[in-house]
């Protein structure tokens, strides 16, 4: 669940964000659009925790460990392989049967093949595809998705597709993107940022 | 207590790992160390006191920290990293702790290299000297690691960390030095260890105020 109120967000004297107002229920999926530099990473940001708001209120359940964020950057490790990566975040957020999660979790993102590669040797459309199940490895309850089909390719982003489907009302989603018509028919409310 | 410990354990594989993986500090600090104490060793007229050998000795292990230091999160930089560590359900302390520990494996390495070099060029060191470098190590490890995050996140990183980590590794240099060479060293092996424990929970307790917003 998401609830903002009058949130706003400046760095230096740039105001990103100006007085916004929404609200995100459990199991809702909300799409986020709007121009470039107008706040869409922000607000993500501000959902993880990884930015605090300026002014106004906002609220999150659940708390960071309970919460998939997935960025502009992969954040795995490029000198790690796509299992070291995986296996490090598994441990820190303690997922039970680490392994067989990774192992299906690589198996569905047709990474398997690729597991012993080093991150650095990946295609651009692997690494999304690495980051996506890095963010799902936890089973979050709150899934921040910005810009998920880049890089992706049209099979990628079908894959993609499919998962969004699944998770559809069992997961909170917040996805801010430049093509909101991909993910119109699953959404529940659409955000524009101007 | 046994979870913390367990997220540091993973956070300091993942380093160690990484640097067999790059091997891009250790060498680094390696080549430095050795290199500075053979200029230290043309440099330092024949004839010179003791006093002044362990003075080099100590200036050539604080700026070899401060290599090191200085690439302690470069892959967490230079990638965005910080933000998936941030956001993991652990203490983010936890991420200081590891970097420390791994910082001081690399430090403790040189110096396994540099104080028997430093015997081959200058005088062999003694026990009290090796108990202070030990010492130090966590001090300037514990310090280090701090403003190494807070020089991270900024743009002058390079310029940053020397001006942070210097004025408070002073004491640890002084405290150093007073070990190698004074007849009562247990005194400044006191101070050193009283140092790493103030300086050590300092930098424990704000470095989640370092890599938050």
């Amino acid at each position: 669940m998401i609830r903002a109120e009058a949130l706003e967000k400046r760095y230096g004297l740039k105001r990103v964000l100006r007085g916004l107002d929404f609200e995100l229920e459990r199991g809702g999926f909300l799409v986020v659009t709007g121009p470039n530099g107008s706040g869409k990473t922000t607000l993500l940001r501000l959902c993880a925790g990884l930015a605090l708001p300026t002014a106004g209120t906002l609220e999150v359940e659940p708390e960071r460990g309970g919460i998939g964020f997935l960025g502009h950057e992969p954040l795995v490790y490029r000198e790690l392989t796509a299992l070291e990566n995986l296996d490090l975040y598994g441990r820190l957020y303690r997922v039970p049967e680490r392994r067989e999660r990774i192992g299906m979790l690589l198996e569905r993102f047709g990474l398997w093949e690729a597991r012993r590669e080093r991150a650095s040797a990946l295609s651009r459309g692997m690494l999304q595809r690495l980051a996506l199940c890095r963010a799902l490895l936890h089973r979050p309850e709150l899934l921040l998705l910005d810009e998920p089909f880049a890089g992706l390719d049209a099979e990628g982003a079908a894959l993609l597709d499919r998962e969004l489907a699944g998770m559809r009302d069992r997961r909170t989603l917040l996805v801010a993107t430049h093509d909101p018509e991909r993910v119109a028919p699953l959404a529940s409310g659409r955000l524009a940022l101007a | 207590m046994r979870r913390y410990l367990a997220d540091a354990a993973v956070l300091a594989h993942k380093d160690l790992r990484l640097e067999l993986r790059a091997r891009d500090t250790l060498p680094a600090m390696l080549l430095f160390v050795l290199s500075i104490l053979a200029v230290f060793h043309f440099a330092l007229p024949s004839g010179s006191s003791r006093l002044a050998e362990l003075g080099l000795l100590w200036v050539a292990i604080v700026f070899t920290a401060l290599l090191g230091l200085g690439r302690a999160f470069v892959a967490e930089r230079e990638q965005g990293l910080l933000d998936g560590l941030v956001l993991a359900p652990c203490d983010r302390s936890a991420i200081w702790l590891a970097k420390g520990i791994t910082m001081f494996a690399f430090l403790a390495l040189a110096e396994v290299v540099a104080l028997p070099a430093f015997g081959l060029f200058f005088s062999p060191v003694s026990w009290s000297t090796i108990a202070g470098v030990a010492l130090a190590d966590m001090g300037i490890c514990a310090v280090g690691t701090l403003f190494a995050a807070m020089a991270a996140a900024g743009r002058a990183r390079e310029l940053l960390l020397p001006l942070l980590l210097l004025p408070p590794a002073l004491p640890i240099v002084i405290g150093g030095v007073g070990a190698s060479v004074a007849h009562g060293s247990g005194r400044y092996l006191g101070f050193l260890a009283l140092y790493d424990a103030i300086f050590a929970l300092l930098a424990w307790a704000s470095f989640e105020y370092v890599v938050t917003e």
